[in-house]
């Protein structure tokens, strides 16, 4: 085994001194990144709480005083709350329904984007860039700003919001997507070109079975997300639970009840999708087999 | 010094090891032969304990090690070091530091975090290394090392866990013939010169032969051989890979001559394994 390795011949302590050199040097960057890391925070902190209306330190003990109040409130009307679930169901279903819509239709644009966007798979190699910078345009712009702007075009409704959540769905996925795309095995692909498939074939065949089960969790991942978007949504005229909790969160009101059957319907709905996508994904995994 | 009694694994309604005893009284080169699918890395996964076993004990120098749990547990992996057919180092960390690994059940999470490494280990680290003969690829990438290279450099991280038993799952399998015998050849040296107990899993007969001094031949789970070298016959090769008259030495040789002209026998043979 020495002849195959008499080649280099460098002493031991060469390798040694050299090594230890390289370990200083980055022990030296990591020391100096750290302090840097913790002077940042620390002086960041303290310019964020000097511009603070109140300051940090005499408010941060109140941080719970709201969800105290809320808790306490529901439990002495907690005889309203199975009323107020039934009450707030058809808001919640018109929330669901905003978000279910806008993330089947951004998933479905996502994935264009994507496939349009990645290197290898992309039917115009050269128009990648300016999809990437397509998908990046619809992540940029924040989702109320286009629903105030569809909501003081068309009125409020359930549709402006639709559409905001959608544009910026199909922006996020076009991006997260082509990510995925980026890991495809190329050889099911060249297997499928050699046999004279065209662009859509190649795409159908060979690259959407490898990367489904992503593709959905991610696209459940967004369902969630985007159900917490168009609650957000219905406080700016768009419908649905939001408008409701904005209108119950309110203090000194007294609906603190109605606020509470809010928050338990929203949590019970994110439980539900997490639930059914993570069983969607096991069966998904389990059929397409690895 | 090593007692396996009646050590079974079951995944659900299949048993990959069956009742398997072994008794090692001092340290040994074994060598653990057998089929795709015969138990012999559910075997070697439970003693490190990567894999839990269904019944039976592992007793180490009076110590059952089966039943340990939490850090005992992972001291015990410290002790009994493993080498896998496919490397598992780390691709993007540097030779040393995947040397280093080996020390990590002493390590805190914090050190780590840092890589504070003390440098009397990172001279043994390439002392380590030295002695493999791969001392001057200490700085590069795992990842940029052929295959023989990133073996050897497995087997020094098991060297720097200083075990008492270092276990060989398929060490050579992914390797060419010239880097599987330098990589037997480091194993066996390791045996002779330090005096620590190695047992391998090996696919083909005539390494087993050839470095070890015990072998074990196990089908279907069963421990259906275990004897010298010498007591390995053909007949009982035949047994324990399940083979009819048919079966030739050479379909399960990693020698260099042999290899070359029995290449398409050697493929079959795989095949027919998987």
């Amino acid at each position: 085994m020495a002849d195959l390795t008499a080649a280099s011949g460098t002493p031991v302590q060469d390798i040694r001194d050299s090594y230890l050199a390289m370990v200083q040097r980055r022990r030296l960057y990591n020391g100096v990144l750290l302090a840097v890391f913790v002077v940042l925070m620390v002086s960041g902190f303290y310019v964020a709480d000097a511009r603070n209306a109140g300051g940090f330190w005499d408010g941060w003990h109140q941080i719970l005083d709201f969800p105290a109040g809320v808790v306490s409130e529901a439990w002495e009307k907690r005889a309203n709350l199975p009323a107020l679930l039934v009450h707030y169901l058809p808001s919640l279903l018109e929330t669901f329904n905003i978000a279910a819509v806008s993330t089947l239709i951004g998933c479905i644009a996502g994935l264009f984007l994507s496939l349009a966007a990645t290197r290898g798979l992309a039917k115009w190699p050269l128009l990648i860039p300016v999809f990437r910078r397509l998908s990046d345009v619809l992540r940029a712009i924040p989702e109320i700003v286009i629903a105030l702007v569809l909501i003081f075009m068309m009125g409020g409704g359930p549709v402006p919001a639709m559409i905001a959540i959608a544009i910026h769905t199909a922006g996020a996925m076009g991006k997260l997507y082509s990510e995925v795309n980026e890991n495809v095995d190329l050889k099911p692909l060249e297997g499928l070109s050699s046999v004279g498939a065209n662009w859509s074939q190649r795409m159908l065949l060979a690259v959407i079975p490898q990367v489904a089960p992503n593709y959905l969790s991610y696209a459940l991942l967004r369902l969630e997300i985007n159900i917490r978007a168009s609650a957000i949504l219905g406080f700016v005229g768009a419908g649905g639970i939001g408008y409701e909790l904005r209108n119950s969160m309110s203090w000194g009101q007294g609906k603190f009840d109605e606020a509470a059957a809010i928050f338990i319907l929203l949590f019970a709905t994110i439980v539900l999708v997490d639930q059914v996508s993570s069983h969607f994904r096991n069966r998904l995994i389990g059929t397409g087999g690895h | 010094m090593l007692r396996i009694e009646t050590l079974t694994k079951r995944f659900g309604a299949n048993v990959a090891v069956d009742k398997a005893s072994i008794e090692v009284p001092e340290p040994r080169m074994i060598g653990i032969i057998g089929r795709s699918g015969a138990g012999k890395s559910t075997l070697l996964r439970m003693i490190n304990r990567l894999t839990d076993p269904t019944e039976g004990r592992i007793v180490f120098e009076g110590r059952e090690v089966s039943s340990l749990t939490g850090a005992a547990k992972r001291a015990w992996q410290s002790e009994c070091a493993m080498i896998f057919q496919q490397f598992n180092l780390v691709p993007r960390l540097d030779v040393v530091s995947n040397v280093l690994h080996g020390t990590l059940n002493r390590r805190s999470t914090l050190a780590t975090l840092f890589s504070l490494y003390p440098t009397s280990d990172i001279h043994r680290a390439i002392d380590i290394l030295d002695r493999l003969g791969i001392a001057e690829h200490a700085p590069k990438r795992a990842e940029a090392l052929s295959g023989g290279q990133q073996q050897r450099v497995a087997i020094a991280r098991a060297l720097m866990q200083d075990p008492k038993i270092i276990l060989a799952d398929e060490p050579i399998a992914s390797l060419d013939p010239m880097n599987a015998q330098v990589v037997m050849q480091d194993l066996r040296r390791i045996h002779e010169e330090d005096g620590r107990m190695v047992i391998a899993n090996l696919h083909t007969l005539d390494t087993a032969r050839r470095y070890c001094d015990r072998v074990i031949g196990m089908r279907d789970g069963r421990i259906v051989f275990d004897g010298t070298p010498e007591q390995l016959t053909t007949g009982a090769a035949r047994d324990i890979y399940g083979a009819g008259a048919e079966f030739s030495e050479a379909a399960t040789s990693t020698e260099i001559d042999t290899l070359e002209r029995s290449m398409d026998g050697a493929g079959v043979v795989r095949l027919a394994n998987v």
